[in-house]
């Protein structure tokens, strides 16, 4: 006993002295500190989406023109001999698998919940670190795995004519049973496996973190708004992901030990397996977006120099959007067969949904009215998706109509409403965290300048691609096509062209992200001056390896 | 009439909310609700069409049809139900523009069906709801970057509460909303509406990559469907597309024929794996699921040519297997049948093309059809 008193003390006396860091390997590999950890986060999101954001560059590049051209070479380029004709429309099944999976998965949930929750949320509640730093850990080195079995998935059999699991993000059964034998399939649901498992261990994570770990005074109405969007999120995960994993289990007995869950001939039914994804992938859709709520919310309110207009509303919004997002996955299967009274259930569900987002959007603009802005970059990018996600908003009321969802169901507009809510609004959330709190975490002042050409060659470039395609999904053009008529060549090669533009705006990022650590001027505590009012900001850039030894007592003065 | 009819919609819209609350109330019964609902669809005559899918050999290519116009079976001829065209059956030329994709277009393709027109009649002012909405947040926007910027507005307000405005902007969105669930619920339930009892029945089947069409009402016909390579492509013996046949892409070598101004009774299934029916000229889509029989009324208001896509991923040729509807007057479509070698849905249950004499007026069904 005393030794262990001793070792502490003597633990204790050299944090006074300077900022205890492990060494290399100990501090990257082992991390149990949440800033390292999002750290790790945040670089493994990057590197998944070059991955995911270079695969859609080819599906891009093969869409250009009708016929295909370039899947061949592709294919080649992955180690498939002479490809026919056969193989190269079974990679372009992988390729579309591949950038949902490692796009949803490996970079938006990483970046948001690992990365920035992982940063900040301890930091805006006044914690020291996670609840369980070792728990953190696993979950970051489980998604990792699981993104490695999934890149694993590529280069194995996936069934008779390549490579590769070829059976859509959403695995439908029995394509993703008998109709796709090879052992990717199987690694591609594993790596669902394990990155779902990581996320339910980080959402008790974050859970047991809000509820226990607030500094003095910090009541959840005072929370800021970003931890609130994160504890809801937590909820979702812990909610939803179970339902995905027993889904995909039985998707793996179906496969290999000879059950039927999905497989009418032993009466299963193959719809079921869309009931239960969609019952996790309706709140997906949510955890991708709610933290990017929580993300522009902080933003607004600091640009603005004014409270978050609203406070109590907009956290209630977020609550509300997380319940109802949970009874209405079916709107995502109008055309499976349901019944009249089914169908007009889930018509009116979704639309409810629109509410609580209405709510959002007008005390974001409420925020701003009356306010004091300053358009600095993470302000910016904070009006673009305010922008940006209501128009994937208006679209999805569009969408949740039943009877109106029978021409578009399945078409190019489903992926440019989701791609609006998503590419542009999460997407776009992201990088307005990313460089409202770049100099916060790495202590080294962006380019602003960059950051703005950044947003604007973006915003052109990804509007460019999606808003043509919602003129595709009209006229009829079905996804997951890597050939099409002649006559939905126009759009698609405006599409091709904006993805160009998109492109160019990551060199612009990558550029301004290397730049500002090799010469970026250091970092002050509160860069953005006044309006930053959150805990994150009374510590130095970047903060302390452990900080708030002392917890900061919260007083009566509004932090949100 | 009008106002009558909305509050009926807006009766049922209320009880399908009423269902929504009771599902958010009772999660168990949000999950038994859609197991309910699917059972009558995977109704008893779910008998998987794979089995003779495959084995049953092409159906009569159809450009033998005009010389093969057997004896007509022997019906009431003053039924124009029973009316069969002389001269057999032609293809139908496609028409540029018409049930197809147009090039650069910008709205969804022009209607064929009555459930389309009514359909797009919503969508059309659903477009400028979307408008007005993003139009409007667009305003707000742009207002706040031009007043509250930090030259225009040194000093900010501290305003963090106004109870109306937010009651306000929970309320109007609501309104709104329920403006666009009437006439939505009254779209589902027209789109619901069963076939007459005795509409002909077509039943597509999707296979691993193409269509076949049975006709069980017409002497099991069974039409398999493939789509037509360029020419240049083809294999010895395949026959290359033209442009009679449609559009690159979208034509096939034989399609599903149906008569025109008729509720059909359309039924899919898949036999390997998922597929989607899907014809956007007729707002007109329905899963193909193995082991379910889903089923959907399909009326096409003018005789042509409609083109659309298998719409759910099935696998390496997902993108290659189009489907064609080829909507005729009776007569020909009739035409159609008999060159099929099929009975007309209704006729005597003789086989039209093996019955030599002329078959018994008498038995002409006077209760089978009011020809639709």
């Amino acid at each position: 006993m005393a030794t262990t008193a001793d070792t502490f003390q003597a633990h204790a006396e050299e944090h006074g002295h300077h900022d205890h860091k492990p060494g290399f390997f100990a501090r990257w590999f082992m991390s149990t500190n949440h800033k390292d950890i999002g750290t790790l986060y945040l670089v493994f999101a990057i590197f998944a989406g070059i991955i995911g954001g270079a695969i859609s560059g080819l599906m891009r590049l093969e869409l250009a023109h009708p016929g295909i051209q370039y899947l061949g070479s592709i294919a080649s380029f992955l180690g498939e001999k002479n490809p026919s004709f056969d193989t190269q429309l079974h990679l372009w099944n992988v390729l579309i698998t591949a950038h949902g999976l490692i796009m949803v998965f490996f970079m938006v949930m990483p970046a948001l919940i690992g990365g920035f929750g992982n940063w900040f949320v301890p930091l805006m509640i006044g914690a020291p670190d996670m609840a369980f730093p070792r728990m953190n850990n696993i979950s970051f080195w489980m998604t990792v795995a699981g993104f490695c079995s999934l890149m694993i998935s590529a280069f194995v059999p996936g069934d008779a004519t390549g490579n590769g699991a070829g059976i859509g993000w959403t695995a439908y059964a029995p394509l993703s049973t008998y109709g796709a034998v090879g052992p990717a399939t199987d690694f591609a649901i594993f790596s669902l496996h394990l990155a779902g498992a990581a996320s339910i261990m980080g959402a008790i994570n974050f859970i047991t973190t809000i509820f226990n770990m607030r500094a003095p005074g910090m009541t959840l109405h005072k929370m800021p708004l970003f931890v609130w969007s994160v504890l809801v999120t937590a909820f979702l995960l812990l909610l939803a992901l179970p339902v995905l994993a027993a889904a995909i289990t039985m998707l793996i007995t179906d496969r290999n030990f000879g059950t039927t869950f999905f497989d009418y001939k032993g009466g299963g039914d193959p719809v079921l397996f869309q009931h239960l994804f969609w019952f996790f992938g309706h709140p997906e859709v949510y955890i991708m977006i709610l933290p990017g709520f929580g993300i522009v919310s902080q933003i607004i309110s600091t640009f603005s120099k004014k409270p978050v207009f609203g406070y109590l509303g907009m956290a209630y919004a977020m609550v509300a959007i997380g319940v109802v997002g949970f009874v209405v996955w079916a709107h995502h299967m109008y055309t499976t067969g349901m019944s009249l009274d089914t169908k007009m259930y889930f018509t009116l569900a979704t639309m409810v949904i629109a509410v609580p987002t209405g709510i959002k959007i007008f005390s974001w603009i409420a925020t701003m009215w009356g306010g004091s802005i300053e358009f600095k970059s993470p302000m910016v990018w904070a009006l673009g998706f305010i922008f940006l996600f209501t128009v994937g908003g208006v679209t999805g009321v569009y969408l949740a109509n039943g009877g109106i969802d029978d021409v578009v169901q399945d078409t190019y507009f489903v992926v440019a409403h989701f791609h609006y809510v998503l590419s542009l609004g999460a997407v776009t959330s992201l990088f307005a965290g990313f460089y409202y709190w770049f100099p916060k975490m790495s202590g080294k002042m962006h380019s602003e300048f960059l950051a703005h050409l950044h947003f604007w060659v973006f915003f052109v470039g990804v509007n460019v691609i999606f808003f043509p395609q919602h003129f595709l999904g009209w006229q009829g053009m079905p996804r997951r096509y890597p050939d099409y008529a002649p006559a939905f060549e126009h759009w698609n090669t405006v599409s091709s062209y904006g993805y160009v533009i998109m492109a160019s705006s990551m060199a612009i990022f990558f550029i301004n992200v290397f730049w500002s650590l090799a010469a970026g001027k250091p970092a002050p505590a509160n860069y953005w001056g006044e309006g930053a009012t959150t805990l994150e900001w009374t510590l130095s850039s970047p903060p302390p390896f452990h900080q708030f030894e002392t917890l900061p007592i919260i007083e009566d003065a509004p932090h949100h | 009439m009008i106002i009558g009819h909305t509050v009926r919609e807006a009766g049922h819209a209320i009880k399908a909310l009423a269902l929504g609350l009771a599902l958010l109330a009772a999660p168990g019964a949000a999950l038994a609700a859609p197991a309910a609902a699917a059972a009558p669809t995977a109704a008893a005559s779910s008998a998987p069409a794979n089995d003779n899918a495959k084995a049953a050999a092409p159906a009569a290519p159809a450009n033998l049809a005009v010389a093969a116009t057997p004896t007509a079976p022997a019906i009431d001829p003053n039924n124009p139900h029973f009316k069969v065209a002389p001269g057999g059956y032609t293809p139908l030329p496609a028409v540029q523009g018409v049930g197809m994709p147009i090039p650069g277009a910008l709205n969804v393709q022009d209607q064929y069906s009555p459930i389309g027109h009514r359909a797009k009649a919503m969508h059309d002012w659903l477009i400028w709801v979307m408008v007005g909405i993003t139009a409007f947040v667009l305003a707000l926007l742009l207002i706040v970057i031009v007043k509250f910027n930090k030259r225009a507005n040194p000093v900010p307000s501290k305003t963090a509460h106004n109870t109306l405005l937010e009651v306000i902007w929970t309320g109007v969105p609501i309104l709104i909303l329920v403006a666009i669930a009437v006439p939505s619920v009254g779209l589902l339930r027209a789109q619901f509406k069963p076939a007459p009892k005795d509409a002909l029945t077509i039943k597509a089947v999707g296979n691993q990559w193409y269509w076949t069409y049975e006709y069980p009402d017409n002497g099991k016909i069974e039409v398999i469907s493939n789509m037509l390579k360029e020419p240049g492509e083809t294999q010895p013996g395949e026959k290359p597309r033209t442009d009679t046949d449609g559009p690159q892409h979208l034509a096939v070598d034989n399609r599903m024929v149906v008569p025109v101004g008729e509720d059909i009774r359309l039924q899919t299934t898949g036999a390997d794996v998922i597929h989607a029916f899907a014809v956007p000229s007729l707002w007109f889509k329905l899963d193909a699921v193995p082991g379910r029989l889903n089923e959907k009324v399909l009326r096409v208001e003018k005789p042509g040519v409609y083109f659309g896509q298998c719409s759910e991923l099935c696998g390496v040729k997902h993108g290659y297997m189009p489907i064609v509807v080829e909507a005729l007057p009776r007569d020909k479509f009739n035409a159609w049948v008999i060159a099929q070698g099929g009975t007309i849905d209704g006729a005597p249950a003789a086989p039209a093309a093996a019955a030599p004499a002329p078959a018994p007026t008498t038995a002409a069904p006077a209760a089978a059809k009011p020809a639709a």
